[in-house]
């Protein structure tokens, strides 16, 4: 039996000391972006708040979600959705951002 | 041949085995609901780009206090769902069954803020339509993507709630063995909701605030 268990973790308060930090980090990510919504940063706003998601979200996959361990497998499956991820936006954004003009209605 | 571990279940031959392809499928699942997001995502932010005044006085009027302490408790939820599943398999149950109660109910206040929110938007004519209060006609678009992807998000984390409460329950009774693979694939299901949270809220309810 004693083979079958995984070597986690002693107690609790281990486990805590070592997720408790990552969750400071996200809230202090949410805090910077928050307090950063309301400067005055002209055209980089938007880049700078989806940085910051692309942060916290690369936080919670890491460390939550548990792809800083060593598994090939895994690390290929969460990471090839990204690949065809990127494909659309790449394809979508070269048509859309090369138009000549662009109608708006207004 | 020693007697098989009360997880194990058909066709594996090892707890090791079944952890990895249970972990392998839920990556799988998570990968298709990426694109399903990105793919809502894309279209959202051609509009945008082609649109940018009507979206910025879309976002300016969400609610960002309830946006943002929505944020807070999921990120807080992730926090106590990472938590149970490691506490699961290190044998913590205790730990693990009170975290997963914190989870659910972290999931279900979460609701309860967005149905306020939905209330708030609802009387302050935010639906698009007839009675649609801003001016700008991009700004209808935008509430139709807010709708649609705050909608499409709370049904997933109703799932997510009832996941994790039926883990809990099953947990509790003795019937799930905390050593199941079901556990650390609730919780990477769990991270995806709100991961895909952590991309709609500066999307929807930050830009448009510092002007």
């Amino acid at each position: 039996m004693t083979a079958l268990r995984q070597p986690g973790p002693a107690s609790a308060g281990v486990l805590w000391r070592r997720t408790v930090p990552v969750w400071l980090v996200l809230l202090g990510l949410l805090g910077l972006t928050l307090a950063l919504a309301y400067q005055p940063l002209g055209r980089l706003a938007g880049p700078v708040a989806l940085g910051i998601a692309a942060l916290k979200a690369m936080v919670v996959a890491l460390w939550f979600m548990q792809l800083r361990r060593p598994d090939p497998l895994l690390r290929l499956a969460a990471s090839v959705s990204l690949v065809w991820v990127a494909f659309l936006f790449a394809l979508t954004l070269s048509d859309l951002l090369t138009r000549t003009a662009v109608q708006v209605r207004s | 041949m020693s007697q098989a571990h009360p997880a194990l279940r058909e066709p594996w031959r090892s707890l090791h085995r079944q952890r990895q392809g249970a972990s392998f499928g839920i990556w799988v699942f998570l990968a298709s609901e990426v694109m399903f997001f990105a793919g809502a995502l894309m279209v959202f932010g051609m509009l945008r780009l082609q649109h940018p005044a009507g979206f910025l006085a879309a976002a300016r009027a969400t609610d960002i206090w309830f946006g943002s302490v929505n944020t807070a408790v999921l990120l807080t939820s992730s926090l106590t769902m990472a938590v149970a599943s490691q506490a699961a398999e290190a044998g913590l149950r205790r730990l693990a069954l009170r975290c997963l109660g914190i989870t659910a109910l972290l999931g279900l206040a979460f609701l309860v803020v967005k149905g306020f929110e939905y209330r708030a938007d609802i009387l302050g004519g935010l639906v698009p339509g007839p009675t649609f209060r801003l001016e700008e006609p991009a700004a209808q678009l935008f509430f139709g993507f807010y709708w649609a992807l705050t909608g499409v998000h709370a049904v997933h984390l109703t799932i997510g709630i009832v996941a994790v409460a039926g883990l809990a329950w099953r947990g509790w009774r003795g019937t799930l063995p905390l050593a199941s693979p079901a556990f650390e694939v609730t919780a990477l299901y769990w991270h995806l909701v709100d991961l895909v949270w952590v991309f709609l809220y500066p999307l929807l309810y930050l830009p448009g605030r510092s002007g």
